[in-house]
């Protein structure tokens, strides 16, 4: 693989790119200006600390001849006043940090769903349509996208530095970051988490695309049929249509186990009397550890496929059961 | 300045090799830990030296990704528990102590003893595991990687750390009982150094985190040998549980890293400026309150793991509070700066780089510490930057400026002056050419722990690498001129700074126990005078 | 021990500061088996049924015996101290030896339950015999905390014994403080135990 440049020659180059590397996100200058104030108010601080500390230990060298006499007294305003002073900067970075923080991970309704599963050492990218790629993520500009993350393994993480965005990726939880790209181009991505041997060749490309561009290149992908089909296929095979009853099909065996049709984003009464939302988190652990979470009047019969069904797997089959939702 | 040398010395009693093994002296002590820790920077720095080497090409191939990633764990795991953890309390901390509280000894020499060989043993079993192939882990030891995927000797090296860990609350267990107890009449509290201030706050960290990280140690093994699931998402458990231990001793461990060195700052700012310390009380309480305020801010090392927004935020917050402190410490330098009468001796000139070099690593915290500006910078060049400006560019100076400054007390010679100076000239150079490059390469993206990397960072990285050969030989020079002096050297009189200490007043170097009386202590040990002109003897022994 | 240190100014000093440091050192030991109360805690929440089928496979009864054992040792101790200050020798000694007794006695049915529990493959290694999810976490706690507490009841053991040696050569009054530390050491060991057995033996059971 051979790693992008950082600003792609035959790009125009819209917006700035402070020390070589693109704004290409919507919150890359905010989250630069917040770099840039915090650079600003260090450089101010430094140019105190080091003014003073220079004028200081030249004028009051021994043997000079400055003025030492007439002493402060009172040291403790002089205390006062520089601790609030500190306080009140050091407050208001907080405040902006913690604000554009809570700004940056939190979606808006209607984004396009990426899944990013983490194995080691590569990053396995999986579009909605079903089309795959490896250490590789295309993109439309424009358009709010939620990369859906978790890990077959260890922990990763999943760094693009000219969106100033990342995030862990943890085994066991979806977690999410969302972002809308800005300009058109190549941006490489990093694991920035330290997992193991080969963690250095876990980057790869973010492929920034016109929409039009993005459709015809989700065209040319080799014709593989959307996650809800691949789901759906895997339902068969895997034996989950063998108990539960899912679109039309009537479950085949006589075991007693809940519809799926429906469930996903409902409450769902559990045996111990708990209820939860049947989210993707929810329909994950139903997988892979079926019996910590067993529904209200069934018994816990069903088998897990922690290590039968690979995470990409449960992802297809996750959207399938998120389409049985659908009204379809 | 009289030129008494003493009969007896602590270092002339019994020189046999077995008197000093098994000596409860905590000078002798002391000089153990000396020699022992100095072994281990050496070890950790030729460590780090091949990590430099292997990042002046983007693909490296000086050494295999594999044994990359056990380079800088070893790197890591060696600098931060077996040297700069133990340096300052137990090598100078526990030399100084009871001769600045007028002392004969610590409260429990035995433990003293016992503290040395514990963490000689823990450094030799994890030393063994690294030696035997090492880890691949990061010093963080984050899981499910350590437990379940990660090869290497990963049990003997947390045992190793594990029984340093009880050395250094041995330590810390002892030098808080001797401030309560052993203080010489009239030591009051606001009597005592600022030194003994800053030991205490950070034996309080040794006392109350370091059996968090030891217990942690603990379940890590287990689960590595056994797989049971403590920390596996795949058995049921929290892998971010994990983090969450590791940091709530790890983040209170950094502060252990650096009160110390703010302590022995403070002590050699006003010797060296003649100038009574501003704002000693300031000073003194802004120790106790990093070292409280840095048991509630662990989770600002997870804000991208997946912890709730709140919790980011909390800590956040807290992240800037105890960074207030720090920022009282450094106002209050420069407030005795003013109108002092500044001498640029060697320790002084540690101390100066010390100021600079810790204001620039803990701004550069404040990068870190803000939420959003973290997301970008996070896990990459940038915190290696920010911890070595800490750690390395302002902690190791601090460990020199004391080491300068109490060399003539400790050995009974002078240091050559000149070399000295060309030291801490050298070292803050080839410091700031080592790791300011890699402000520029975080903010740029750089992932740290990569062997190999993309070609556009290649510049800044062989600056880095170019820093870091000067660096290395700056770090030679002490080496050299220190070993010299022993042989050497000027005798050191009593008090060649002209200092009010109590560890000024005895001999140099000091007899067996230190006051052949109890010293009776009536003031301020930053009394000094202020000045018009010139330098005065303030005491004289 | 017998002679003060250089730095004391008196035996009593010297005592006085001893006692102290063994506070503080109880204090990092609080913390060392808080965090393993805390991890126990947090999975005991979020697997309930595991750690409770698990805990109906330990024996109560030896928990119980034990628990009764090493409160009746604690005990013991408290009441030894009266007779340190009255400088009653012969009773201090018999009740040092007591509860020296009492100590082994639990180290032996700690012993037996273990020896039982690896027979039924209760450790959480390759044939544990428990399939519930959390059940292996319960024993690795199990395991760990026992063998800590195991560890520092050795150590007890091993302070009791130094005691009563000298406790045989010196005059009984000059060992107030070592005999209150050792006290003090013991109540520790005492509240961990507290704390460890419903932990370990009633929380599948009530
Ligand atoms: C001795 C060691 C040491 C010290 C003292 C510090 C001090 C600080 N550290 Fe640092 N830190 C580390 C060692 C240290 N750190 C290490 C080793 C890591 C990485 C671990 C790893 O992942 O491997 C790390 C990582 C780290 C992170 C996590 C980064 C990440 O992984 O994403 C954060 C985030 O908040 C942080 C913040 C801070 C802050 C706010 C301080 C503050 O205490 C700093 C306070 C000091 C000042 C602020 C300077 C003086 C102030 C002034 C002169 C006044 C300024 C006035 C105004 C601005 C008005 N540090
Ligand atoms: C606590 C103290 C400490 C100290 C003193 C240092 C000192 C140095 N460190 Fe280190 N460093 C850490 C703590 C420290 N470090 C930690 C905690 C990490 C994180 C590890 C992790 O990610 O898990 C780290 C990681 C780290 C990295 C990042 C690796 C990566 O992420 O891939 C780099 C890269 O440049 C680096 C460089 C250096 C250099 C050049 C020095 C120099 O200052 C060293 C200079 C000294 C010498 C070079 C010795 C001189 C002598 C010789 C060379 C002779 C050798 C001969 C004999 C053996 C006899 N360090
Ligand atoms: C042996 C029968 C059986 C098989 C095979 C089976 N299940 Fe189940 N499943 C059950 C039963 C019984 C329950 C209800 C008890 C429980 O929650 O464990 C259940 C619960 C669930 C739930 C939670 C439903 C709710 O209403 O909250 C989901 C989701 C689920 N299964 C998905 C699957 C999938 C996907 C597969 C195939 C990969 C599968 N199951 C295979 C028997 C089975
Ligand atoms: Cu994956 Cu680092
Ligand atoms: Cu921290």
């Amino acid at each position: 693989m051979t790693p992008p440049a950082m600003v792609s020659p035959d790009m125009a180059p819209l917006g700035m790119a402070p020390l070589g590397v693109p704004q290409a996100s919507t919150v890359a200058p905010e989250v630069d200006a917040l770099i840039g104030a915090l650079l600003a108010i260090s450089l101010a601080v430094l140019a105190l600390v080091f003014g003073l500390l220079l004028t200081y230990v030249v004028r009051y060298r021994a043997g000079s001849d400055a003025f030492r006499g007439d002493l402060a007294a009172k040291t403790w305003r002089v205390e006062i006043a520089w601790t609030a002073a500190t306080l009140l900067v050091f407050f208001g970075l907080f405040v902006w940090g913690a604000d554009l923080y809570a700004r940056l991970f939190e979606p808006p309704s209607a984004t396009l769903n990426i899944n990013v599963v983490g194995k080691q050492w590569m990053w396995k990218i999986e579009h909605p349509g079903g089309q795959r790629e490896i250490n590789a993520l295309h993109v439309p500009v424009g358009r709010p996208v939620r990369l859906v993350l978790t890990s077959e393994d260890v922990i990763h993480d999943f760094s693009i530095p000219a969106f100033r965005l990342k995030h862990d990726v943890v085994p066991g939880r979806y977690l999410s970051i969302w972002f809308q790209a800005d300009r058109i181009g190549d941006y490489p991505f990093f694991c920035t988490q330290f997992c193991g041997t080969d963690h250095a060749a876990m980057r790869g490309a973010v492929h920034v695309m016109s929409q039009p561009d993005y459709a015809r290149w989700l065209d040319g992908q080799p014709a593989s049929r959307s996650l809800v089909r691949q789901g759906q296929t895997l339902f068969m095979r895997f034996g989950c249509s063998g108990c539960h009853q899912a679109g039309n099909g009537l479950a085949s065996s006589t075991v007693h186990a809940p519809s799926l049709n429906g469930i996903y984003g409902r409450p769902v009464a559990l045996a111990d009397g708990s209820t939860v939302i049947a989210d993707d988190r929810y329909l994950h652990d139903s997988m892979t550890d079926p019996n910590s979470q067993v529904v209200a009047g069934y018994a816990p019969v069903m088998p897990t496929f922690a290590h039968v069904a690979s995470e990409a797997e449960i992802l297809d089959l996750i959207a399938y059961i998120r389409s049985l939702s659908q009204g379809g | 300045m009289s030129l008494t040398l003493p009969a007896r010395s602590y270092l002339t009693e019994d020189g046999r090799l077995r008197s000093w093994l098994l000596s409860t002296d905590h000078k002798r002590i002391g000089l153990l830990y000396l020699g022992t820790t100095t072994a281990f920077f050496f070890l950790g720095g030729a460590a780090a030296a091949l990590v430099r080497l292997q990042l002046i090409e983007p693909d490296g191939a000086i050494v295999s990704p594999e044994t990359y990633n056990r380079l800088f764990t070893m790197h890591g795991v060696i600098m931060v528990w077996f040297f700069l953890v133990p340096v300052v309390p137990a090598a100078l901390g526990n030399f100084i102590l009871p001769l600045m509280l007028g002392a004969r000894d610590l409260a429990f020499p035995r433990l003293n003893l016992l503290s040395w060989y514990l963490f000689v043993f823990g450094g030799l079993l994890s030393l063994s595991a690294l030696a035997a192939g090492g880890v691949d882990t990061g010093w963080t030891f984050y899981t499910p990687l350590t437990s379940d995927y990660a090869k290497g000797h990963i049990v003997l090296v947390t045992a190793g750390i594990f029984i340093a860990g009880f050395s250094t609350i041995a330590t810390g267990v002892n030098f808080i009982i001797t401030i309560h107890r052993l203080r010489a009449p009239g030591l009051t509290l606001y009597r005592l150094p600022l030194f003994v201030w800053s030991l205490y706050a950070t034996s309080v960290i040794f006392v109350l985190a370091t059996p968090v990280l030891a217990i942690t140690l603990v379940l890590l093994a287990f689960e590595t040998i056994f797989h049971v699931g403590v920390f596996d998402p795949n058995l049921g458990g929290d892998p971010l549980l994990f983090q969450h231990l590791f940091w709530f001793y790890s983040h209170p461990a950094v502060y252990i890293m650096i009160l110390p060195g703010l302590g022995i700052v403070s002590e050699i700012i006003p010797v060296f400026s003649r100038r009574p310390i501003f704002g000693y009380k300031f000073v003194a309480w802004s120790s106790v309150a990093i070292s409280v305020i840095g048991f509630l801010v662990w989770g600002h090392h997870m804000f991208v793991a997946g912890t709730s927004v709140y919790a980011a935020i909390v800590f956040s917050m807290l992240s800037y509070l105890v960074a207030v402190p720090s920022a009282i410490k450094v106002f209050n330098w420069l407030g005795t700066l003013h109108k002092g009468s500044i001498r640029f001796d060697a320790p002084m000139l540690y101390a100066l780089g010390f100021i600079g070099l810790f204001t620039i690593g803990g701004l550069t915290g404040l990068f870190l510490a803000a939420l959003a500006s973290d997301v970008h910078l996070t896990q990459t060049y940038f915190v290696v930057a920010h911890f070595h400006y800490i750690m390395v560019g302002a902690m190791v100076s601090a460990l020199f400026a004391g080491l300068h400054y109490w060399w003539p007390k400790i050995t009974g010679r002078m240091y050559p002056e000149v070399w000295g100076r060309l030291a801490a000239l050298l070292i803050f150079f080839g410091f700031n050419l080592t790791f300011f490059p890699q402000f520029i390469l975080g903010f740029q993206g750089m992932p740290r722990r990569y062997a190999t990397y993309p070609a556009h960072f290649q510049v800044l990285n062989v600056l880095s690498s170019a820093g870091a050969t000067i660096l290395a030989a700056a770090y030679l020079l002490p080496l050299g001129y220190f070993a010299w002096s022993l042989a050497r050297g000027e005798r050191a009189p009593a008090n060649p700074w002209g200092a009010l200490g109590l560890e000024w007043q005895v001999p140099s170097p000091p007899p067996v126990e230190n006051f052949r009386e109890t010293p009776t202590v009536t003031g301020s040990p930053y009394a000094y005078p202020p000045m018009e002109d010139g330098v005065q003897d303030a005491a004289d022994g | 021990m017998a002679e003060t240190g250089i730095q004391y100014e008196s035996p009593s000093h010297e005592a006085e500061t001893a006692q102290a440091g063994m506070w503080l050192f109880l204090a990092s030991e609080f913390l060392f088996f808080g965090g393993l109360f805390l991890v126990w805690t947090i999975y005991r929440v979020t697997l309930p049924d595991g750690f409770a089928a698990a805990s109906r496979h330990t024996n109560i009864v030896i928990g119980a015996v034990n628990t009764v054992l090493l409160l009746v040792s604690g005990a013991c101790l408290s009441a030894g101290l009266p007779a340190v200050q009255s400088g009653n020798g012969r009773m201090f000694r018999r009740i040092l030896s007591g509860a020296l007794v009492i100590a082994l006695l639990f180290l032996a049915l700690k012993g037996l339950e273990w020896h039982e529990d690896l027979n039924e493959h209760l450790f959480p290694a390759a044939h544990f015999a428990l399939s519930e999810r959390g059940a292996g976490l319960f024993f690795c706690f199990y395991f760990v905390a026992t063998f800590l507490h195991g560890a520092h009841m050795v150590a007890g053991i091993v302070l009791l014994l130094w005691l009563l040696r000298r406790a045989r050569s010196e005059p009984v009054a000059s060992l107030r403080m070592p005999a209150e530390s050792v006290t003090l050491y013991w109540a520790f060991v005492d509240l961990i135990w507290i704390v460890l057995f419903p932990l370990i033996y009633l929380s599948g059971r009530v």
